[in-house]
């Protein structure tokens, strides 16, 4: 049975923990690779990481790409949305297609 | 283009032939995986930059109703309403093949601790605002869809990643392989014609010097026979 984490700062996630998820909390993005490195070997199958951090940590990001869990997923945090979610669609599209062909290239 | 090392013998002729022949066959399964998932990859990644646009709106709202419940509790009181979960999230991961690339199925179950209520407020609703309770239920909303965004985004991931090695593929067998093993095939070919244009002149100017020795020898004993005919009288 799997489990689900989200790392993030305190006030972006501690919703998640009343829903049941497994919180880690962490500032920064090294504290975030630091705990997403000890956390990706125990079977976690989705682990959201709030966009802040994902900004700063891609380059750790893309080893979990080609493995089928955990699922590594960007989402906003509590002071905002920075765009790297869907940077992330798009750079995947652009990756298969060669192309930006789904977002018109304007963003 | 350069051509392979190899000898030009009848044998690796035959065997090239074949290999051109895997590499031609491997090139069109290639290619034809290659569109499959390029398919359904774009129909996917639409879905998916849809659903991220939704779950980011939704989250926002999240994050703003959360925000009006701190606003009105203490952070501590807030900390401490939500340190302890009631539920318990728990995830199934399923299998499934697209094309040969195995993507995570995610199903989730949630666990309620308390059997009394149904609810998943983990805190009593003496301490707490209303707006918290807003806040959760918001969360809990939208949770199905945060799952269904992993899942999407995930298989968005592995499919991209499994086009660009097929597209790889494809264009080393179109580009390189194969114009190599075709290359190679009319070297070998032109090699051994010219080999058989080479015996056939040697065997004709042979025949050649043959027909002359004869046609001398004849020649001579005809003269022979001449002269004797002639010393007869």
């Amino acid at each position: 049975m799997a489990k689900i984490g989200v790392i993030g700062d305190a006030t972006s996630i501690l919703g998640f923990k009343a829903f049941g998820l497994e919180v880690f909390i962490g500032d920064t993005a090294q504290e975030a690779v630091h705990t997403l490195r000890r956390i990706a070997g125990e079977g976690y199958g989705i682990i959201y990481i709030t966009e802040r951090l994902c900004k700063d940590m891609s380059g750790e990001l893309e080893n979990y790409v080609r493995q089928r869990t955990p699922a590594i997923i960007p989402i906003p945090g509590a002071d905002g949305n920075y765009g790297v979610g869907i940077a992330g669609v798009k750079k995947s599209v652009e990756r298969a297609v060669g192309a930006d062909i789904l977002f018109g290239g304007d963003n | 283009m350069d051509r392979l090392n190899v000898n030009p013998t009848r044998m690796v002729l035959t065997s090239l032939k074949k290999q051109l022949r895997v590499a031609v066959r491997g090139h069109k399964l290639m290619k034809d995986k290659r569109d499959e998932l390029m398919k359904r990859f774009l129909d996917l990644a639409r879905e998916n930059k849809k659903l991220r646009e939704e779950v980011e709106d939704s989250l926002e709202e999240v994050y703003q109703s959360f925000s009006i419940a701190s606003a009105v509790m203490t952070p501590a009181m807030m900390e401490e309403a939500l340190m302890y979960p009631k539920q318990s999230v728990k995830l199934t991961v399923g299998n499934r093949n697209i094309m040969s690339v195995d993507v995570p199925v995610f199903d989730f179950e949630t666990e309620t601790a308390g059997t009394e209520s149904g609810n998943v407020y983990p805190y009593g609703f003496a301490n707490t605002s209303g707006e918290l309770d807003t806040a959760i239920r918001r969360l809990s909303d939208i949770f199905p869809q945060m799952l269904k965004l992993a899942a999407m985004e995930k298989e968005a991931g592995m499919l991209s990643d499994e086009i660009e090695k097929t597209r790889r593929r494809v264009n080393a067998l179109e580009y390189v392989k194969i114009p190599r093993y075709q290359e190679t095939i009319r070297y070998i070919t032109m090699k051994l014609d010219e080999n058989e244009r080479g015996n056939q002149t040697r065997l004709m100017k042979v025949k050649d010097m043959m027909v002359e020795d004869a046609v001398l020898e004849k020649r001579e004993r005809s003269e022979e026979a001449y002269a004797e005919y002639a010393a007869k009288g």
